[in-house]
């Protein structure tokens, strides 16, 4: 039984090669960008719309608001960032659906490159928002004492998002392959779907903790805004 | 191993690009969109609200001119009802002058066709009076009008009372200046000598006699002397038939007028009229 789809491997050359995670990664991602530009094709900017229209304003929006939520004041700087994480990760929950469709969210390579993002991502905005020095001195904060304990969190929290979404992702794909075994057809099926109210879940999840940790590079308190997440 | 280290950049590189892509492709036009819309929105929330203030400020405009047009339009209803009021007492005060001119002006023609109407009358009636009593003497008695009124005023003068006759021949006597006769018609010799001889008779007077015709007398003799006189006329019967006439002009034709009116039954009453006129103080003439 394979663990990760890192392990189909289609084609390799030497250090390159070509494996199910990023063929899969390639069909979301080609999902999405020929969705977005059909559906964007003809948009109204009166007062009647498509229904497509409607659906697509209505996703942008809602991450809009909640990152607004969250507390980043400026939503649409980082709408592109956090958004496309939602939108890529439950894209890729939603295609379990499809037979034969192996999630690229369940390699733990495709969310350690994902925690990766978002661990470069946060310092990232966050000198942005308060320069090199106001963002290293929070690293200090509330003393200098506390510098290495905030650098193993940093750390720890992107390990902590890699292994999350990975062991969900993963956890569902083998659940659901271990029933195939045992018990066919119906049971199966149930898993599958609540396999994607987790994936949806898990999406929700790693984006709002990426709002999260950003927010919190911007001047907040470096621990204080962190949710609990229980899963 | 579970981490292909591979797999982790390509994955970071395709996330990356799928981010660009997105944010090309998804993003900036719905969000383009969402923009547009709510700026049209504002554009038209903007316009509706300029829209309701300026209505509001036209409704407020409207309502202040409506009430200063109703004040006007009530206060030159006042005006115009104080003017009318006005200019209907000055019409009606014009109109009661012109009404009040216009009957005076009635009744002072109707006075003057009175007035000329009876002395048409008076003087037609005299006129008549004499002819008539002219020709019913000179055929049934042969007897002149003149003399028969010489005759009446001498045979009066003899008739008065006692005390008459004593205070004219005082005045007689005392006065020095000569007796005037005053008469309607020219006096003959045997008249005039007649009057002087019943003045010496009657009133003791022996000065001389003037003698002058008057018109005015209307049928009559007038012997004055120092401011007293006697006289006899038929102003009296022309009196009597003047105011029967009145009567009747003025609609008064009552039956104790009408039997008044009569001249015939008046006669007797003022035919043996002889006027004797004093002056203020009680003295005879």
């Amino acid at each position: 039984m394979q663990l990760s789809p890192d392990d189909i491997i289609f084609w390799q050359g030497g250090f390159f090669k070509l494996n199910a995670t990023i063929v899969f990664t390639w069909a979301v991602m080609l999902l999405l960008t020929v969705g977005s530009m059909l559906l964007a094709r003809r948009l109204s900017t009166g007062m009647k719309r498509s229904r497509w229209q409607n659906l697509l304003e209505v996703v942008v929006t809602a991450i809009e608001k909640q990152i607004e939520e969250v507390g980043l004041t400026e939503p649409r700087k980082y709408l592109g960032f956090l958004g496309t994480l939602f939108l890529f990760v439950s894209m890729a929950s939603l295609g379990t659906i499809i037979p034969g469709f192996k999630p690229p969210t369940s390699s733990l390579s495709t969310t350690v490159a994902l925690a990766i993002c978002v661990f470069v991502a946060v310092p990232l905005f966050g000198i942005e928002d308060q320069g090199v020095k106001g963002y290293c001195r929070s690293y200090m904060e509330p003393t200098v004492i506390m510098l290495p304990f905030n650098i193993i969190g940093e750390i720890s929290r992107t390990l902590a998002l890699a292994v999350r979404l990975f062991g969900n992702m993963m956890s569902g794909e083998m659940i659901v392959g271990i029933l195939l075994t045992i018990t066919p057809y119906l049971f199966p099926i149930v898993m599958t779907a609540l396999g994607l109210l987790t994936g949806m879940v898990q999406a929700y999840i790693f984006s709002i903790l990426a709002t999260v940790y950003i927010a919190a590079a911007m001047g907040g308190t470096r621990s204080g805004n962190q949710p609990e997440t229980k899963e | 191993m579970l981490i292909d280290w591979f797999t982790v950049v390509a994955q970071a590189v395709n996330f990356l690009i799928l981010v660009w892509l997105l944010k090309r492709f998804f993003y900036a036009p719905i969000l383009n969109a969402i923009d547009a819309r709510e700026m049209r929105i504002a554009s038209e929330l903007a316009d509706a609200s300029a829209q309701k203030d300026l209505a509001q400020r036209e409704r407020a405009e409207l309502r202040d001119k409506n009430q200063e047009f109703d004040h006007q339009r009530a206060s030159l209803l006042g005006e115009a009802t104080l003017s009318a009021r006005a200019e209907r007492q000055r019409l009606l005060d014009d109109v009661r002058k012109e009404a009040e001119g216009l009957r005076t002006r009635q009744m002072d023609s109707l006075r003057s066709d009175y007035k000329n109407l009876k002395g048409e009358i008076a003087r037609r009636t005299r006129d008549e009076v004499f002819a008539i009593a002219r020709k019913t003497l000179r055929d049934l008695a042969s007897v002149n009008l003149e003399e028969q009124i010489v005759a009446v005023f001498i045979r009066q003068c003899r008739s008065l009372h006692e005390e008459k006759k004593k205070e004219l021949q005082a005045v007689f006597k005392a006065s020095a200046v000569s007796a005037l006769v005053r008469s309607t018609f020219p006096l003959s010799a045997e008249q005039r000598q007649a009057i002087q001889l019943m003045s010496q008779e009657v009133f003791g007077s022996a000065g001389h006699f003037r003698f002058e015709t008057s018109p005015d007398l209307i049928s009559g003799i007038e012997l004055s002397m120092d401011g007293h006189e006697v006289s006899w006329s038929i102003a009296d019967y022309l009196l009597s038939l003047d105011k029967n006439v009145g009567s009747l002009l003025c609609g008064e034709s009552s039956a104790e007028d009408q039997k008044e009116s009569h001249p015939g039954e008046k006669r007797p009453e003022v035919q043996n009229d002889l006027r004797l006129e004093s002056e203020p103080d009680g003295q005879s003439r």
